[in-house]
């Protein structure tokens, strides 16, 4: 009985069933340990691979140059911005918006910068369901390029305070 | 110091069941039961409010009875029930009079006046910051103050059972080693050290911030501290968990582990890696490197994964094994058939193995891998597999104890045991229907702590694909179902302990 103590020998080799049970059971873990790795090697889609720390204040100064910079519209108060191909792109996080709006092109390598000014943010595009943490303090560099056209949108997915169910961002893609 | 060696012999398994032993128990578990509570309601309330058909709560309200949610029954009831099981499977499984009882009540005081501290905190509007309290959100430092002083009681829970370890020792109240339970609860207890000193790690200095004696607090460094104590609670619960398996096992077809070597090098995998999988919480975090990421969440997590792999074939095994020599030897699965399903305890770990391993388990690994988290980090279908684990897994095994507690260690006859027959079946379905329906919309995208997922209120609008609304449906019906059988495993068990016919002392009748 396992509420009673076990006979005085108990460690016993194991029966058939059990080994091959026990050998399936860690090749299988062997193979998805591989998989984690070579996913970094032939997988198109990896969180970031060099996390870099920003000051809050330093990353809002770095976002509002980006903004100013390359700046074409502004939509119900939130700027519209068009990068240039290959530039970096400043998402910033703050209660309760993404700013700015983006303007991308389809096929074209951006590499993101995506923090927060105040709190903990979630970064989840839709319709795909991608998600990143973002940290104040630390800047999610993501290299991403958009592989279809049309408009997405960003939500946040970590509670940010009363205001979290609004936060909506966008990013158009042509 | 005599009253602390009163005892009586148990007319059905022959322990000797100390009174202050007893009375310890029977506190912690009663108080986790009004935890339960006090939860459930606050599932209810939430459920409802996630629906959008119903949308029952304001927003404010809604983060609030969330945070309270998560608290109440991811640390209180949980941890409470714990510790009861930790002076049951040391005191009473080993004959053992129980070290420091009046350090253990302070232990229950402590843990108490934290918890209470904690709600009061939260239900008066001083502390919106959900479970997981991420820092920069910052609560009143009182809020902080009862999450310590819960650790530090519960802590002192883990001394108390350590120390009659070491009385059972010395004294020899057992022979040879000590039964699988025990060493499956020593296990647990072990995790729970290295989780609550995390907690230490990093409570106490957010307490420090939240008064303003510390002003450069990072929340990346939060983060993966947090989650050490935060994730490495719920492996508390699953060591606890299987510990309970083996126990329910034994108490419904008197189940016998089929080789107590492979079960016990199991928990002890557990030990040992368990709780360095946690980081699978920072995998889309801006914070590790690749290589570290793929190190804790790859090998460390396997191997843990491995031990939860052994004993899903020991448990099935030992009850099959049991019940072959009670001659139901027809076919592949008279075994199965036959099992007592007509009896809580069987159901309650049937269900609480099937729901942990085959939704819980497999979503988890699934979604512990470092591509897979971005699709499913911070969505709706994290909740649903922590459903599966916490409250299909451990609260569900948990409620089957309960059922033969009331009238092995409390000696009271069960009121309503029909309730407490059908009672698993409830809950299990409507924490299947909870889990696949979270799963669904979060697969979708629908997120986690969120109170409209219609987005009524933004600047910019949005709205999902219809199926979501349809997967919350589904979700929202499960918690109904789960609910209500929460509100019976409370009934019952309430009514039992207070008002079931006390049990004469020689009565050898489990239910």
């Amino acid at each position: 009985m396992p509420i009673t103590s076990p006979e005085k020998y108990w460690w016993k080799p194991a029966d058939k069933e059990e080994k091959i049970w026990i050998s399936i059971a860690l090749l299988w873990c062997l193979v998805l340990t591989i998989m984690m790795p070579l996913m970094h090697l032939i997988g198109t889609q990896n969180p970031s691979v060099n996390p870099m720390k920003i000051r809050p204040q330093d990353y809002r100064t770095v976002s509002e140059a980006f903004i100013e910079k390359y700046k074409v519209g502004e939509e119900q108060g939130i700027p519209v911005v068009e990068p240039p191909d290959g530039a970096d792109v400043y998402l910033r996080a703050q209660m309760w918006t993404w700013t700015p709006i983006l303007k991308l092109k389809k096929g074209v390598n951006y590499k993101f910068h995506i923090s927060s000014v105040d709190l903990m943010h979630g970064f989840s595009l839709m319709p795909l369901v991608m998600n990143f943490q973002v940290v104040p303090g630390h800047d999610n560099i993501l290299n991403m390029t958009p592989t279809s056209a049309g408009t997405f949108h960003i939500i946040c997915n970590e509670f940010c305070g009363i205001g979290h169910h609004t936060m909506v961002g966008k990013i158009i893609v042509s | 110091m005599a009253s602390e060696l009163v005892f009586r012999t148990c007319p059905i398994t022959g322990k000797k069941v100390y009174a202050v032993t007893q009375n310890l128990i029977w506190i912690n578990a009663v108080t986790a039961v009004v935890f339960i509570l006090v939860g459930g309601i606050m599932a209810f309330l939430v459920g409802m409010t996630r629906w959008p058909a119903v949308h029952l709560l304001p927003a404010d309200l809604f983060y609030r009875f969330l945070t309270a949610h998560g608290l109440n029954m991811l640390i209180f009831w949980i941890i409470f029930f714990e510790i009861a099981g930790l002076y049951f499977g040391s005191s009473v499984l080993l004959n053992s009079r129980l070290a420091a009882p009046k350090v253990a009540w302070l232990a229950y005081i402590l843990m108490l006046v934290g918890a209470v501290l904690v709600d009061i905190m939260v239900f008066t509007g001083k502390a919106d910051v959900m479970f997981s309290s991420y820092v920069p959100l910052q609560a009143d430092p009182k809020y902080y103050l009862g999450i310590i002083l819960f650790a530090v009681g519960a802590l002192i829970g883990c001394g108390i059972f350590f120390g009659t370890l070491a009385i059972a020792k010395a004294e020899k109240t057992y022979e040879g080693s000590v039964p699988l339970v025990t060493f499956g609860l020593a296990a647990a207890a072990i995790i729970a050290v290295f989780t609550l000193a995390c907690g230490a790690i990093i409570y106490i200095p957010t307490f420090l911030w939240s008064l303003g004696l510390i002003t450069n607090l990072d929340p990346g460094v939060y983060r993966l501290i947090f989650w050490g104590m935060g994730h490495s609670s719920q492996q508390i619960n699953v060591t606890a968990m299987v510990s309970i398996w083996y126990l329910l096992g034994a108490l419904t077809v008197g189940a016998k582990p089929v080789n107590e070597k492979i079960c016990r090098s199991a928990f002890f995998l557990y030990i040992l890696f368990i709780n360095l999988a946690s980081e699978h919480h920072l995998l889309t975090d801006p914070t590790l490197s690749p290589y570290h990421k793929m190190v804790n969440t790859s090998y460390f997590m396997y191997l843990a994964v491995l031990a939860s792999m052994i004993h899903a074939l020991a448990i099935p095994m030992m009850v099959e094994v049991a019940q072959r020599k009670k001659g139901f030897t027809k076919g592949l699965f008279e075994w199965l058939t036959k099992a007592p399903w007509g009896e809580p305890g069987f159901p309650a770990m049937i269900f609480s193995l099937f729901i942990f391993g085959f939704i819980g388990g497999i979503t988890g690994v699934v979604y512990g891998t470092e591509q897979l988290s971005i699709k499913s980090h911070n969505t709706w279908a994290m909740t649903g597999h922590f459903h599966a684990t916490v409250v299909g897994g451990t609260t569900l095994a948990f409620m089957g104890l309960t059922y033969y507690v009331i009238p092995l260690i409390f000696r009271r006859e069960l009121i309503g045991k029909k309730l407490a027959v059908v009672q698993p079946y409830i809950f299990g379905i409507g924490i299947i229907l909870i889990a696949l329906g979270m799963g669904g919309a979060g697969t979708l995208g629908s997120p986690r702590r969120h109170w409209d997922i219609t987005f009524a209120q933004s600047v910019i609008p949005f709205s999902f694909d219809p199926a979501v609304i349809f997967f919350t449906t589904i979700a929202a019906i499960g918690v109904l179902t789960a609910v209500t059988g929460g509100a019976m495993y409370v009934g019952v068990s309430v009514l039992s302990v207070f008002f079931g016919r006390k049990m004469a002392a020689n009565e050898a009748k489990l239910l």
